[in-house]
């Protein structure tokens, strides 16, 4: 089935209930899907859990999603930034909860969602805070500890390209968490600089099979920002 | 055992300058290996790196081929390292995304992680991600996935806090990063290497083996 695809951001969140768990791509701001989050602030949603590998930037994007106060708790790695003043105001405030994963787990617990991957046992955090709790087992002499899959109602990400079949391309490192988060919520919501017709991408180049993309939001006709397009 | 790999005691210079030391880190990187440098201090090793050296630079964001910082029309904000700060790519650079970037890391595939460190013990526990502290704001990244992920772990840090703290301790007070998992100290006062739960001073800048041994609360061996 062929992604919805659109140039109204309004149309690329709806029903996104509150409540919902979101993941939302991007390392810093590269990658990160601000039309769509910024349209998810329209929307309305509430109560959300987000997970993300920071907690947001200055002023825009989830920064602004944690302004609105719509989200209840985050799941990231590394909330702390020099920018990140909003989420930290939050935190201190005891207004937001935050669990704190290593970044590596953060990428492999969504990708064993994507991929019905039960649990897994993994070296990372051993002997540390953030695997205290946990069950371990030593398999051939070393230590790991059994990580669960983090699955998504929704992600929102970022991509370069896609084409009809919701195939997508990246560009550098704005890829970062865009093709595992795609493959681990129950609809992903793209947000794209370009549409191209069938065969505008070579299968072989291609990152994100469409299987994975229900919506598309094109912003090649956006001029209002730059954030979406380079 | 030759002469060169006895300790060398350099007591009548400077301990290092960070630059002096990220030459001294780049000079027992391997030609041809393939090497994570971590944020701060450690990205300077880059700058040493002999360019006939095949050194190709891991970045956990998605990136293989690393280039230098970007200037002036060279940034591009799609376009950055672990730090966050623009980078350039090299010839023969791949792209791919976060879980592939930490399986590799994991998966035994990179050579070497050069980071930073608040505490390292003798039997290579590494404590660099949190002081502890009850309002600081936690954040981890992806130092507890390269501590256990690199085939070697250095770490690069003065060997004393400003107000005289050892950083080479018994056992570390702040939550830690790795189980033994560092395999050698890079630091302004000397090279220690971590063999076994021995702590092996391999060379000295500035101050003796024995001044080290007293203002050290850890054992300390010479080769």
């Amino acid at each position: 089935m062929s992604p919805l695809t659109t140039t109204d951001p309004a149309q690329a969140v709806a029903g996104i209930e509150d409540g919902s768990t979101i993941l939302v791509g991007g390392f810093g701001m590269a990658g990160m899907p601000v039309e769509l989050i910024d349209a998810l602030i329209v929307q309305g949603a509430s109560d959300l859990t987000i997970v993300s590998n920071n907690a947001g930037n200055g002023d825009t994007g989830l920064a602004a999603l944690l302004g609105a106060g719509r989200v209840r708790k985050v799941i990231c790695s590394f909330p702390r930034q020099v920018d990140s003043y909003i989420f930290d105001g939050l935190y201190r405030a005891g207004k937001l909860e935050l669990e704190l994963v290593p970044q590596g787990n953060l990428a492999e617990r969504m990708r064993a969602a994507g991929a019905g991957i039960g649990a897994f046992f993994c070296p990372t955090a051993v002997g540390t805070l953030l695997a205290e709790g946990k069950e371990t087992r030593v398999i051939d002499g070393r230590t790991y500890v059994l990580e669960y899959p983090i699955r998504g109602d929704y992600a929102l990400i970022s991509a370069e390209t896609a084409d009809a079949a919701g195939n997508l391309v990246y560009r550098r490192t704005a890829r970062n968490f865009g093709p595992v988060m795609a493959t681990a919520a129950r609809q992903t919501i793209v947000q794209v600089r370009r549409t191209v017709p069938l065969g505008g991408i070579d299968p072989e180049v291609v990152v994100t099979p469409g299987i994975y993309v229900r919506r598309v939001l094109d912003l090649s006709g956006n001029t209002t920002t730059d954030s979406g397009a380079r | 055992m030759t002469a060169e790999d006895r300790t060398v005691e350099n007591v009548d210079r400077p301990p290092l300058d960070s630059r002096e030391l990220a030459a001294r880190v780049a000079r027992d990187v391997a030609p041809g290996s393939y090497v994570n440098l971590g944020i701060g201090l450690p990205t300077k090793v880059a700058d040493f790196l002999d360019e006939d050296a095949g050194v190709t630079l891991h970045t956990e964001n998605g990136m293989l081929g690393m280039g230098p910082y970007a200037q002036g029309d060279q940034i591009d904000p799609e376009l950055i390292n672990a730090g966050k700060i623009p980078v350039t790519e090299l010839l023969g650079a791949s792209y791919f995304h976060h879980a592939d970037a930490f399986a590799m890391m994991r998966g035994g595939h990179i050579d070497l992680c050069v980071m930073g460190a608040y505490q390292v013990t003798a039997g290579g526990d590494l404590a660099n991600w949190s002081t502890g502290q009850p309002d600081a704001i936690p954040a981890v990244g992806g130092a507890m996935d390269l501590a256990v992920g690199a085939k070697a772990i250095f770490v690069m840090m003065d060997l004393f806090t400003k107000d005289g703290q050892a950083k080479l301790v018994p056992s570390c007070t702040y939550p830690l990063t790795g189980v033994a998992c560092v395999d050698r100290i890079y630091s302004d006062l000397a090279v220690i290497d971590l063999d076994n739960g021995r702590a092996v001073v391999w060379e000295t800048y500035g101050i003796s083996v024995d001044e080290l041994r007293s203002r050290l609360d850890v054992p300390l061996s010479v080769r």
